[in-house]
């Protein structure tokens, strides 16, 4: 496996009224192509942070991070945009699911952002619900979906445009312990099956037994690493 | 799906609210295209057959007070007057007076089709039939078209001003031409109809007239004529003011206040009431909806991009309450125009002047209520988009 994503001495503070925080003070780590990570750590430790910065939603002060050999931490807002529509598949605890839109338009979201044809798109969102298994619930809305189907039409949006790398912050945060299990084996089925690159945020040990491996974030630093 | 498909979706997820904005945009627009549409019609019709080398004399305390017939015959033999007539106004209605008043004139003949030939159009047998038929009446196409009046008919026109020894308010008039207009759009709206049968029969006001209308051998010759015709009634009981047709035309109207003024105001409030409440609404929906704005942009959602969207919204609503309005306003102005009431304005239906002015005023509305949403989310950071709750 080679890195597909690089952090190489990244620095990144807050400032909390007059005062700076330093959340990451040099940080360096890799993660490897069809690596499924869970990250854990304590409320503050820089989890949340970690992944807005490997999904090019905030920046860092300094240091680099690279993306399957691009240096994305220098990218304009625009470039950004455009490289987190072809490269990335974000997943939330909330779902955040477009509630005026059905489950197979919110699916076709990402692909809005690609130039494929009307029928390419209707095929590719097809599969996506068919993969997380929703296809009988492609013209629902939202509010008409209970918090599992939500989030498995989540998951569907974040692979409908098949990204190398999935985002999911506290995917199960949200869930009962069987609907969450449900979700975790969808993921561990995009990474087996798919190749799909995962980094997951999670303050669950049950959740984090589906990843590959678990990385323990405190104040900024890796503190313990499990295979 | 698209772009447009989504900026619908959006702007439709709370129905009640987009109808809301939708009527309060239409009512702005219904009456932007009313009072618009009849001040252009106003407008339009004080021009109708006005001319270049025609003044008009009236009584200079106000063009209502009359002046002595024999004015007519002094102002005939000024120089660079090559034609003299004069017109009255008669406070015409046909049978009802609040729903069917139109303007009507009682001239003199042969001199008033002299002056007026080209704005009064008749067939040669009309206008002979007119000069020697003293209770003759030229009607207007528009009024034959709206009574059904007929070639030959007697029609009992009624005034709001004068009334008969016998106390009646009603001329029998018989139609000896139905006349058009210069132009197919010039407004036909009107009746001429012979002095000395008025002025014979009528109780007061005998010999006087409304003003007198001069044909100068050249515009360039208007002033000093004016001034002449002036000088020559000066210190009389009767002093005159002459002053060219379009300003007399435009001086009628202003009796009616400064309408251009008025409308103007009128619609000013009703556009500023409009876009606080919109830009208010549209603001508050932007911010419930923060967070699906940070989702768009995490999925890879340009900024600009975003900005686009919340434009449309706006954009959108604007547009749909402005064709709304219009064109619910161009219907009532199309079925006024054939009221007997509408008679009354001239040619009332909406300009394409005014329509297109109307959709500018919109798209301007869309990008002004728009503007602080779309800018806000614009600048919105995703961080902080997610993070609100």
């Amino acid at each position: 496996m080679s890195a597909l994503i690089q952090l190489n001495n990244v620095t990144k503070n807050y400032r909390r009224g007059k005062e700076g925080i330093a959340i990451f003070d040099g940080l360096t780590m890799g993660i490897e192509e069809g690596d499924f990570v869970a990250i854990m750590g304590p409320s503050g430790s820089g989890k949340t942070t970690l992944l807005n910065l490997l999904g090019g939603t905030d920046r860092t002060d300094g240091g680099e991070i690279w993306f399957d050999g691009e240096r994305i931490d220098g990218y304009s807002e625009g470039q950004l945009a455009a490289w987190r529509a072809r490269s990335v598949g974000f997943i939330f605890q909330f779902y955040n699911l477009m509630p005026v839109l059905t489950a197979a338009q919110n699916v076709e979201l990402p692909l809005m952002l690609t130039k494929l044809s009307p029928k390419k798109r209707r095929d590719n969102v097809e599969t996506a619900l068919k993969i997380v298994e929703l296809s009988d619930r492609a013209k629902h809305k939202p509010k008409e979906l209970s918090g599992g189907q939500q989030q498995r039409v989540a998951i569907a949006r974040a692979i409908v445009s098949d990204p190398k790398l999935i985002l999911a912050d506290e995917p199960t945060g949200d869930l009962d312990r069987a609907t969450a299990n449900d979700i975790l084996r969808t993921l561990q089925l995009l990474n087996k099956e798919l190749g799909k690159t995962i980094v997951m945020v999670t303050h669950d040990p049950e959740a984090a037994r589906f990843a590959t491996r678990t990385l323990h974030l405190d104040k900024g630093r890796f503190v313990e690493a499990m295979a | 799906m698209n772009d447009f498909d989504l900026v619908r979706k959006n702007l439709f997820r709370k129905p009640l609210r987009t109808i809301l904005l939708t009527v309060s945009i239409f009512m702005a627009f219904l009456i932007f295209g009313m009072l618009t549409s009849l001040n252009v019609a106003l407008n339009a019709a004080s021009e109708t057959g006005t001319s270049g080398n025609r003044l008009i004399v009236s009584n200079k305390i106000n063009f209502t007070q009359p002046l002595p017939i024999a004015y007519v015959n002094r102002v005939a033999t000024i120089e660079g007057v090559t034609g003299v007539t004069h017109q009255s106004w008669f406070g015409a209605y046909y049978q009802d007076q609040r729903k069917s008043r139109f303007v009507g004139f009682y001239v003199d003949p042969e001199t008033y089709l002299n002056l007026y030939g080209d704005e009064v159009r008749l067939t040669e047998a009309e206008k002979k039939a007119f000069l020697s038929e003293r209770t003759g009446v030229l009607v207007g196409k528009s009024l034959a078209d709206l009574y059904g009046w007929k070639l030959g008919q007697t029609i009992p026109i009624s005034s709001n001003i004068y009334v008969k020894p016998d106390g009646s308010r009603t001329w029998d008039m018989k139609i000896t031409g139905i006349f058009t207009g210069a132009k197919p759009t010039d407004s036909t709206s009107a009746i001429y109809f012979h002095y000395d049968y008025v002025n014979e029969t009528r109780t007061f006001g005998r010999d006087t007239i409304g003003n007198i209308a001069i044909r100068s051998a050249s515009p360039d010759l208007n002033d000093r004529i004016a001034k002449v015709v002036d000088a020559t009634f000066a210190n009389s009981p009767a002093e005159t003011s002459t002053v060219d047709e379009k300003t007399f035309a435009r001086a009628f109207l202003k009796q009616a206040g400064d309408l251009n003024f008025i409308v103007s105001m009128v619609v000013a409030a009703a556009f500023t009431a409009i876009l606080m409440i919109v830009s208010t609404t549209l603001v508050s929906a932007m911010r419930e909806r923060t967070k699906e704005i940070g989702v768009m942009k995490t999925l890879g959602f340009s900024s600009p991009r975003v900005l686009r969207m919340v434009l449309g919204e706006a954009l959108l609503l604007s547009t749909m309450g402005a064709v709304l309005g219009l064109g619910v306003s161009a219907l009532i102005l199309k079925g006024l125009a054939k009221s007997p009431a509408g008679a009354q304005f001239g040619d009332l239906s909406m300009a394409p002047v005014v329509a297109i002015t109307g959709l500018m005023l919109a798209i301007s509305l869309g990008l002004v209520t728009g503007a602080i949403p779309a800018v806000s989310a614009l600048r919105m950071s995703i961080i902080d988009a997610l993070n609100r709750r």
